[in-house]
């Protein structure tokens, strides 16, 4: 499903001496299928935005379009269900969101929710405890009884097995160790290409954005600040740095390199391999011993 | 999130209101809630939302986030005066619809007892309107302290009442972001037969309970492993301290009161 955002604004607690614009005026367009990855610091918008995904916020001005989905101030879509069918999101710590005795369970609750059949909810549930790499035995376990880092994935499974066509991650790997942060980022990954999703992920790190996304888009203060490839937005070291952003190893890796050697490899979203040889094309002709 | 109900609300000033120490505020709402029923004719409720609406300009707190605020309020205030309406039989009878007789005492009734509400509510929301949370625990611990002789545990009560308050915004958060995962994983909380709302509640309520007990270990880990102790010996951060502008605000208070017995008896 596309999505459109048009100058929409968000305000917190309007008339009260508490009020807040959360988003302001943010326009932008997220075409079926792509992988999107939103960065901001805490308080620039992102979760707010993405309440607006799923219909839980509706905008105080401007449009968002999901699908055939319309939300504005005044209109709300009937089916919103359907809607939440439709788009799933992976709060932050989705494990606090685990209440049933079983793990089956709680993975069924999402789909039980949404009407599908029992037959087809068993299905589900199997396929997705093995999408999110869990042994079926746990199956009939208490969530409450797994690691952190299980019970983070059961509760992705509860999400997954909705089957939505756009999936909402928000900093999805937080708090997890550094293995069990790439293996998750992997698998929705693996899921994104599948099952052609559109992946929206909130996150603090430059390397998965560079890695995983397509498209990136930057809040500051609840404004778009930028908005392009990782090629485009990571080059704009500067502009990053203004609002206190970092750039990825790589690119922080080239700049230094241009520094010492003097001769710049351009950045160009290269795999370590193609960097190398990038390397030694440049420093063949440079004596590294002046 | 539920933003409408402002009680227990603290909204940050420096007004007078606001400086005013805590126990000030708290001795003179406990005797206004007394005096509220003095009041028996027109120039004594006079006295009253006088009393009441400087106290609230004097907070500088904006008046329509107050009104805003005691909007789920004004339904009990309009219900008790219908309720006396129909119920109260004084007086002449000032007009009839079908079977129904509305008598003048019914009305006069009506009105007086929703005053005595909405005054109530009013002031009692500007103490929390005014006054951090801290304030008031520090305020009611000071005042309950003729209490430790008789092995009143005053101490641990007011540390009770503050961890409970310091955590009130925190589980709001936690409800509403719970709230929401549920909802986006299809539960409808608002809509549906009671049953099934009632139903609903359960996927709400079980993550809450786990993360508040899984809460309250830590905090009281926390506090151990700094040794915290209570009671007796414990220096305090912000001492409480009488101004000039407390014996004021006594002073104007006592005025009010001996107005209102004026009034009563002359009214």
């Amino acid at each position: 499903m596309d999505i459109t955002f048009k100058n929409v604004t968000y305000i917190y607690q309007r008339n009260s001496p508490f009020e807040h614009k959360a988003v302001d005026d943010l326009s932008f367009h997220i075409p079926s299928g792509s992988f999107v990855a939103i960065i901001g610091h805490t308080g620039s918008g992102k979760s707010t935005l993405i309440q607006h995904l799923n219909g839980l916020s509706a905008p105080s001005e401007g449009e968002v379009h999901i699908g055939d989905f319309k939300l504005t101030n005044e209109e709300k879509p009937k089916n919103m269900k359907e809607l939440r069918s439709r788009v799933g999101v992976v709060f932050q710590y989705p494990e606090h969101q685990l209440f049933e005795e079983t793990v089956a369970k709680d993975i069924a609750f999402g789909p039980e929710n949404f009407g599908v059949q029992q037959e087809e909810i068993e299905k589900r549930t199997r396929h997705v405890i093995r999408q999110v790499h869990l042994p079926e035995e746990l199956l009939e376990r208490s969530p409450f009884d797994l690691s952190g880092g299980q019970k983070r994935r059961v509760a992705i499974a509860g999400v997954l097995a909705i089957q939505p066509e756009v999936l909402v991650l928000d900093e999805p790997t937080a708090g997890l160790d550094p293995r069990g942060q790439k293996e998750i980022m992997d698998m929705f990954y693996e899921l994104h290409k599948q099952e052609g999703l559109t992946t929206i992920l909130v996150t603090h790190s430059m390397e998965d954005a560079l890695k995983y996304a397509d498209h990136i888009l930057i809040l500051n203060k609840g404004k778009k600040f930028m908005e392009g490839t990782p090629v485009d937005v990571f080059s704009q070291r500067e502009a990053l740095q203004s609002v206190q952003l970092d750039v990825p190893e790589v690119v922080e890796f080239l700049i230094k390199f241009e520094k010492k050697i003097g001769k710049p490899i351009p950045f160009h979203n290269q795999s370590m391999k193609e960097l190398a040889e990038e390397i030694q094309q440049v420093v063949k002709g440079v004596d590294l011993h002046e | 999130m539920n933003n409408s109900l402002i009680i227990g609300q603290y909204v940050p000033g420096n007004s007078l209101i606001h400086r005013l120490d805590p126990r000030t505020k708290i001795t003179i709402i406990f005797f206004f809630v007394f005096i509220v029923f003095f009041a028996n004719n027109v120039p004594s409720y006079g006295v009253l939302i006088v009393f009441a609406l400087t106290a609230m300009f004097t907070s500088k707190v904006p008046i329509r986030f107050i009104m805003k605020g005691l909007m789920p309020v004004w339904f009990l205030i309009v219900f008790t005066f219908i309720l006396h309406l129909f119920v109260t039989k004084e007086g002449t009878v000032v007009f009839e619809l079908g079977i129904f007789k509305f008598y003048s005492g019914g009305i006069i009734q009506g009105f007086a007892i929703s005053i005595r509400f909405f005054l109530l509510i009013l002031v009692t929301s500007l103490l929390t309107l005014t006054t951090t949370p801290i304030e008031i625990t520090d305020g009611i611990e000071d005042m309950l302290h003729p209490l430790k002789r008789f092995k009143f545990p005053v101490h641990e009560l007011a540390l009770m009442m503050s961890i409970s308050l310091r955590f009130i915004p925190t589980l709001m958060q936690e409800t509403d972001k719970i709230s929401k995962a549920q909802a986006s994983r299809g539960v409808d909380f608002r809509t549906g037969p009671l049953k099934e709302r009632v139903k609903a509640i359960v996927p709400l309520l079980v993550p809450l309970f786990i993360s508040a007990f899984k809460r309250a270990e830590e905090l009281a880990m926390a506090m151990e492993a700094r040794g915290y102790q209570g009671g007796d010996n414990r220096t305090k951060l912000r001492e409480l301290k009488i101004t000039k502008l407390d014996i004021m605000g006594y002073i104007v208070f006592i005025l009010v009161v001996a107005i209102l017995f004026v009034t009563r008896m002359y009214g």
